[in-house]
């Protein structure tokens, strides 16, 4: 019988649907309700495993193609991929280190001055699922795991928003929301780079700037358009007889592109995936947190200083990217893994620093601050892979400054207790 | 069944929460005929909602699709209350 049990916990789909289930029971949820919400998050960790599926082909491929063609690794940092793939073998570390963070990040705001509640669900998820890989590389296991994760976890979900806060006041002039997106170390470097260089310096606001790069915001088309235009050099590169020998003799280019339009599709399956998984957990985890630290900030997603200043979002999403191509060739100049500007990281992460360089330094904080930034996500990544154990040899992963700031740091501490 | 789809750029962060914050308001306003629910741009296109709504910064991108309420603010209630309440009224779903 405690077999059975174990073994039904150990399979991580059900392991969030028990979380989505005492989330729904906490709430008071009616019985059709409860029954819905749970089957559906089932359903999202499954539907995110084929998602990964899709994206990991697709990207295997690619990486192939690129090894032949410069002879190294080359790497295309998407949080959803990595995740995906992270979660087919750490899956039930990730839950249970999630839904402890949760409430780790509950007493955080209840117990110190960092009074933040982390609301970026699948940020929450995809932090979770870093921590679970670097501890269990670095050797921990069962309680202590668990422990030891959902401490950082929650810590990281106050602390991070704390260091936005000063910044966002500036922003939104209010002290009422606070900021939830780990890429925050990126965000709070451009809002200092823009504090030294912005010194009177006029807001981007101010300018006429072109808004014809709308079509960018629909992030599928943004993936399939940037990847295909990777995936056409990478398979030109490569030479035609080589990716035959993968296509089966499909054209080279045509089948390059068809790739990159899968890779789209996959992370396309994982997104939709997340959202079935978070659908029940978020406003459980938001009401449980209102009921017991009324006083606390929420923290939301990147796209909540978006409408303070569209200009911003469009400078810094170029500066960025251009930011992720310097750091790039530099990379090569090094002989290192290479890391691709991936356009997600750039325009929602950039975009974010442009917002953060503007409200210190206008124009110039904007685009400094933000190329800034793009550097430090290209720089990061290559630092990060060594303590991801097997998922370092990926050909993507993390994106966001934060992950691979407390990625470096946790997987060198766990490394001095491993001796 | 009337529906209403918060649209953000990945659909995961901003738009869940302002779907939180509808659900609420429709609460208040004792509106059991409609549901809410929360989306990418792209799968937006094909999603035949009666109301989209969405910050104003991508508001351009959904108003091709239909009848948009466009944000100045993620987290102005009162904003969001009033001009969900007007459209609403607008389409006499209340």
């Amino acid at each position: 019988m405690f077999k059975v049990i174990l073994d039904i916990l150990s399979v991580p789909a059900i392991l969030v649907g028990i979380i989505s289930l005492i989330g729904l029971l906490l709430q008071k949820k009616s019985i059709s309700d409860v029954f819905k919400g749970t089957i559906k998050t089932i359903l999202g960790f499954l539907v995110l495993g084929g998602g990964a599926g899709i994206a990991v082909s697709a990207l295997s491929h690619f990486g192939n193609m690129f090894q032949e063609a410069f002879n190294m690794q080359g790497v295309v940092p998407h949080n959803e991929a990595v995740v995906a793939l992270a979660l087919e073998e750490y899956g039930t570390s990730t839950a249970l280190i999630m839904a402890f963070g949760m409430l780790v990040n509950i007493l955080f705001a209840r117990f110190t001055k960092m009074k933040y509640i982390f609301l970026t669900g699948h940020h929450t998820l995809y932090m979770a699922a870093m921590i679970a890989v670097i501890l269990m590389v670095g050797g921990l296991s069962g309680f202590s795991l668990v422990l030891v994760g959902s401490l950082v976890l929650g810590f990281v979900m106050a602390f991070f928003p704390a260091i936005a806060q000063p910044t966002m006041r500036k922003i939104t002039g209010t002290d009422d929301v606070a900021f939830a997106h780990f890429g925050t170390v990126g965000y709070v470097l451009s809002a200092w780079v823009g504090k030294l260089v912005g010194k009177n310096s006029k807001s981007t606001e101010e300018m006429n700037f072109p808004k014809s790069l709308g079509f960018l915001r629909d992030s599928s088309v943004a993936v399939a358009l940037t990847m295909a235009i990777f995936y056409v050099i990478v398979a030109i590169a490569a030479g035609p007889e080589y990716v035959h020998g993968l296509s089966g003799g499909q054209n080279f280019i045509l089948f390059a592109i068809i790739q990159a339009i899968t890779f789209a599709g996959g992370v396309y399956v994982i997104l939709a995936g997340v959202r079935l998984i978070l659908a029940e957990i978020v406003p459980a985890f938001k009401g449980i947190s209102e009921k017991l630290v009324p006083d606390a900030k929420p923290a939301l997603d990147c796209p909540v200083v978006f409408p303070y200043a569209p200009n911003a979002v469009l400078i810094g999403f170029l500066s960025s990217f251009l930011g992720g191509i310097v750091g790039m060739l530099i990379l090569i100049a090094l002989k290192s893994t290479i890391i691709l500007p991936g356009v997600v990281p750039h325009f929602f992460c950039g975009a974010t620093a442009g917002v953060f360089g503007n409200a210190t330094g206008g124009k110039k904080g904007a685009f400094f601050g933000s190329f800034a930034h793009g550097l430090l996500i290209t720089f990061l990544p290559v630092l990060l892979m060594p303590v991801l154990g097997d998922l370092g040899f990926a050909n993507t992963t993390f994106s966001d400054a934060d992950f691979g700031v407390v990625g470096i740091i946790l997987g060198n501490i766990v490394k001095l207790f491993a001796q | 069944m009337y529906k209403i789809l918060v649209c953000c750029g990945s659909g995961l962060g901003s738009s869940f929460m302002i779907e939180m914050n509808i659900k609420k308001i429709l609460k208040e306003l004792n509106v059991e005929n409609v549901e809410v629910d929360h989306a990418d741009l792209s799968s937006a296109s094909g999603s035949n909602a009666d109301i989209y709504v969405g910050t104003r910064d991508i508001a351009a991108n959904l108003e091709a699709l239909g009848d948009t309420v466009s944000l100045n603010s993620m987290i102005d209630m009162n904003e969001l209350k009033e001009k969900l309440t007007a459209k609403l009224k607008e389409k006499e779903i209340i």
